[in-house]
């Protein structure tokens, strides 16, 4: 298992919703990412489409303007 | 093809309810209107910033593929074949574009044929019945694009031909009228979807086609643009005093404060002596260029009926100098000004 971060900041929804999705193909299964954005847009986004992509959230935080996603990669 | 409205919603699921495996695909031009003014503007704060696509797909329980097109959509709105609508939206183009990456893409995966939510006559440039084959072919998907809730008035495609969908059960809706859709959405127990009349893409708002138009002017004719152009032709009021330059003026304080990312790429401007907006300056500004910016600034900050106005001017190194100015009156401004 690794565990890469995922710079998104000043990216725009749908933007790092796609850098997450092009990130998560090149992991593997059970592979966490933390994906660090500052569009509050990605609270929603980003756990809808890991729910809908087989992923998993596992913690979420904002503070200081910044939003932070950590989610676990599911089988494809 | 998922776009986040009802029409692709209702034709996923029409051949989903066909017992037929269904993947969403989306593409984001940069013009989409949802997410980033949710983003932006303080004042949208209250509004779900959800974005509709992903939420249509988790309500049909199918995935979704995001798809950045950013740098090929370039050449379809500078160069649309097909022209542009009542504003700068290439629409024909547009879907013809989409379709055809649609099919690369199903190729690539997989899948057997694309579905889209057209209906003929929904829209006046890219669903009449004219276009709908002209899309076909012009995409290369021909007899691979099934419209399901037009289908039945056009003729069989290939699904429909092998028997992989059945024709009898797709439907036969035209015209601009969205009652059929909203009746089947009613029936499917769907009570919640995005209405984007039209309005799905900044290309077809008049305000902002008049920004792009100015910035690609401004720019002696070159119409090539990058994603940070697009993005900030949506911020702003936006004020043409020379050919050289425009200033950008925060409208409230989410537009500030995503305007301060761009402080390293753009001269910016605020008040120093009042509070007032943050301003950034486009182009290549002379030191009276600036003095007119600052003019402006002030115009725009709670100093606008002072005598003076402290300006700090920026520079992109961040170095910074104040100047003073008197703030433009309420009619010192020339409305061809305004962009």
């Amino acid at each position: 298992m690794s565990r890469e971060t995922l710079n998104a900041r000043r990216l725009l929804c749908p933007l790092p919703v796609i850098r997450t999705q092009d990130k998560v193909k090149q992991l593997k299964a059970g592979d966490q990412l933390e994906v660090i954005c500052t569009d509050p847009g990605v609270m929603q986004d980003i756990p809808a489409w890991c729910r809908i992509n087989g992923h998993k959230v596992l913690e979420t935080s904002s503070g200081d303007n910044e939003y932070i996603i950590i989610l676990e990669v599911g089988e494809s | 093809m998922i776009s986040g409205g009802l029409d692709s919603m209702l034709a996923a699921k029409t051949i989903m309810d066909q017992g037929i495996h269904v993947e969403g695909i989306n593409f984001f031009t940069g013009f989409c209107v949802e997410g980033h003014t949710h983003a932006i503007r303080a004042k949208d704060k209250e509004k779900p910033k959800r974005n509709n696509s992903l939420w249509v797909a988790e309500q049909l329980g199918i995935k979704l593929h995001i798809v950045d097109v950013i740098e090929e959509y370039k050449d379809v709105l500078i160069n649309p074949k097909h022209g542009y609508g009542a504003n700068m939206n290439p629409c024909l183009d547009c879907k013809i574009f989409m379709v055809n990456k649609a099919k690369q893409w199903v190729k690539e995966n997989g899948f057997d044929f694309i579905i889209t939510g057209e209906v003929i006559g929904q829209r006046p440039m890219s669903q009449r019945k004219a276009t709908m084959p002209i899309i076909s072919q012009e995409s290369g998907a021909d007899d691979l694009l099934l419209r399901p809730l037009c289908a039945k008035s056009l003729p069989p495609t290939l699904p429909e031909r092998e028997g992989w969908v059945d024709r009898e059960k797709l439907h036969d809706f035209s015209g601009r009228s969205r009652k059929p859709q909203m009746a089947m959405a009613e029936q499917l127990g769907f009570t919640e979807y995005a209405q984007p009349a039209g309005g799905c893409c900044f290309l077809t708002d008049a305000s902002y086609s008049a920004k792009l138009v100015d910035l690609w002017k401004a720019r002696d004719g070159n119409k090539q643009y990058d994603l940070d152009d697009v993005m900030l032709l949506k911020v702003g009021r936006h004020i043409r005093p020379g050919r050289n330059f425009k200033v950008i003026v925060a409208r409230e304080e989410g537009e500030g404060r995503f305007m301060q990312g761009y402080k390293k790429e753009f001269i910016t401007l605020y008040s120093s002596s009042h509070t007032g907006p943050l301003v950034l300056v486009d182009g290549s500004p002379s030191a009276e260029d600036l003095f007119i910016a600052a003019r402006i600034t002030a115009r725009y900050g709670q100093g606008r009926t002072a005598e003076q106005v402290d300006v700090t001017i920026a520079d992109k190194d961040g170095s910074e100098r104040v100047i003073q100015v008197k703030p433009f009156g309420a009619d010192e401004i020339p409305q061809e000004w305004y962009i």
